[in-house]
């Protein structure tokens, strides 16, 4: 119930902001648009890269990374202003906190992977049940840019959160394959981008949409293994913030 | 009886003591204001009274709770209102006030009558739908109080009220305070003399971490032969005079 109420108030503070609009959902919108419209009258795009069926993943997945901004921004201006001070005098436990600053984001997330997916159907992505599927598969993705949000929110002041979240706005764009074919680099840069999870969150998209479900395993698993461990350091450093 | 009992409570970050060996027993039902300059140890003590951070060493007992050892019990009968004014932005009045009685356990029907005696209480009932963001700072404090008093505490700690207010907001928030005396026990901290001699039952003088005196205003202008309030803080927080 504490935690519930702790949600509600979360998610009221982020869908009243317009930023939340403006990038979480507009943005990736845009770029579908954008980069749709540019490929019709360049149909030399490589397909493999700007195709709807591998772009709109991407660009589900890219609008997804601005959670870590949404949730690390909000959780550093509670500590900014006294806010946070006041809720660690309450009889809130730890758990509550998380599960209040986690929960709404698993909503909006589906929001806003429905509006990322509906946009791209009108360019050709494919109606199918798989496209449930790889809106389903945007929820562990999105527990990996929840933790983050926790992390940054936990160590950075609001002015810094602002900062950094736009650096792993871009590395994850950058570094997820959204742009271009990660194989085409090759080399050492493939290499970390598929240590890192952000390739295998998009890849875990693509498969599901394509419904290729025995080629998801190994990407949700490097995507669950991240939101995991990511999530265990949010929980340790919430926690060693509230005791201090 | 006794509100509050502190039996020897220190704080010490690193080689810096910010409360030193504090004794101090406040009665149930009375106004204590803790004055001191920036860094004397006021806003350290409360956050240790309030569970915020763990004593060095030594206990302090509210309402015959241990802060140590039954910090879950102590949350559930104190409330705060912080130094800096800590409302959720972008909630409306009735909203914030909703969401904290919920943190305390309330349900959603309790919330909303609670709710209600507060906004009435205080005067906020006709801004009970706006943002708390276009409030002016001495509505917000009002909220902030109002905030900290939904839960019903038995313990109310009020650090610094009236920071920042002009005259006539003051004024206001001193008649609201008032009307709490002897309702619930209370401590203040506050940097203005006036607020503390026309508020509190007794008052207490922190300097470097130390508690100099305790007792009335005239108690305390008796103990150091000073003729003012004024007079005796200054006298208790001259670095130079208190250590030789």
């Amino acid at each position: 119930m504490k935690s519930l109420a702790f949600a509600s108030r979360t998610r009221k503070e982020v869908t009243r902001d317009p930023l939340t609009l403006l990038f979480g959902i507009g943005f990736p919108v845009v770029l579908i648009l954008l980069i749709s419209l540019m490929k019709r009258s360049l149909p030399d795009m490589p397909n493999d890269v700007f195709g709807i069926q591998g772009f709109a993943p991407g660009m589900a997945v890219f609008g997804l990374s601005f959670i870590s901004l949404f949730l690390g921004m909000l959780i550093a201006k509670d500590r900014d202003t006294s806010f946070l001070m006041r809720l660690f005098a309450s009889p809130l436990k730890g758990s509550d906190y998380i599960l209040g600053y986690s929960l709404p984001f698993l909503p909006i997330a589906l929001l806003q992977g429905a509006v990322c997916f509906g946009t791209a159907l009108f360019f050709g992505l494919t109606l199918n049940i798989h496209l449930l599927s790889g809106l389903l598969m945007l929820l562990p993705v999105s527990l990996l840019f929840i933790a983050m949000g926790l992390l940054l929110g936990s160590f950075f002041t609001y002015t810094q959160v602002g900062g950094i979240s736009s650096i792993l706005v871009n590395v994850a764009a950058w570094m997820s394959g959204t742009w271009f074919d990660l194989a085409l680099v090759g080399g050492a840069f493939k290499t970390v981008c598929y240590l890192l999870p952000f390739a295998h969150a998009v890849d875990t998209v693509k498969y599901a949409i394509a419904g290729n479900y025995a080629a998801i395993g190994p990407h949700l698993l490097w995507v669950l293994g991240y939101a995991t461990l990511l999530y265990t350091g949010a929980v340790w450093v919430f926690r060693r913030k509230m005791k201090n | 009886m006794t509100g509050i009992a502190i039996e020897g409570l220190t704080k010490r970050f690193r080689e810096r003591t910010a409360v030193d060996d504090l004794h101090l027993s406040i009665g149930e039902g009375e106004l204590f204001a803790l004055l001191g300059q920036n860094g004397a140890g006021k806003t350290t003590t409360i956050r240790m009274l309030c569970g915020l951070c763990a004593p060095t060493s030594g206990d302090a007992r509210l309402n015959g709770r241990s802060i140590v050892r039954e910090t879950g019990a102590v949350k559930e009968m104190i409330n705060v209102s912080p130094q800096e004014t800590a409302v959720a932005p972008k909630l409306s009045v009735r909203e914030n006030l909703v969401f904290m009685a919920q943190l305390y356990g309330a349900s959603q029907a309790q919330a909303n009558e609670r709710a209600d005696e507060m906004l009435a209480a205080f005067s906020l009932a006709d801004r009970a739908q706006e943002k708390t963001k276009a409030l002016s700072g001495g509505m917000q404090r009002r909220l902030s109080i109002a905030m900290a008093l939904i839960s019903e505490p038995r313990i109310l700690f009020l650090d610094e009220p009236t920071l920042g207010l002009d005259v006539r907001a003051r004024r206001d928030l001193w008649k609201l305070i008032e009307g709490l005396k002897g309702k619930i026990t209370i401590v203040l901290t506050t940097h203005y003399l006036e607020e503390a001699a026309a508020l509190a039952d007794r008052i207490g003088i922190m300097h470097e971490g130390r508690m100099r005196v305790v007792g009335t205003v005239e108690e305390i202008e008796r103990q150091t032969g000073a003729a003012t309030l004024e007079e005796a803080f200054l006298q208790l927080t001259d670095t130079e005079e208190v250590s030789a």
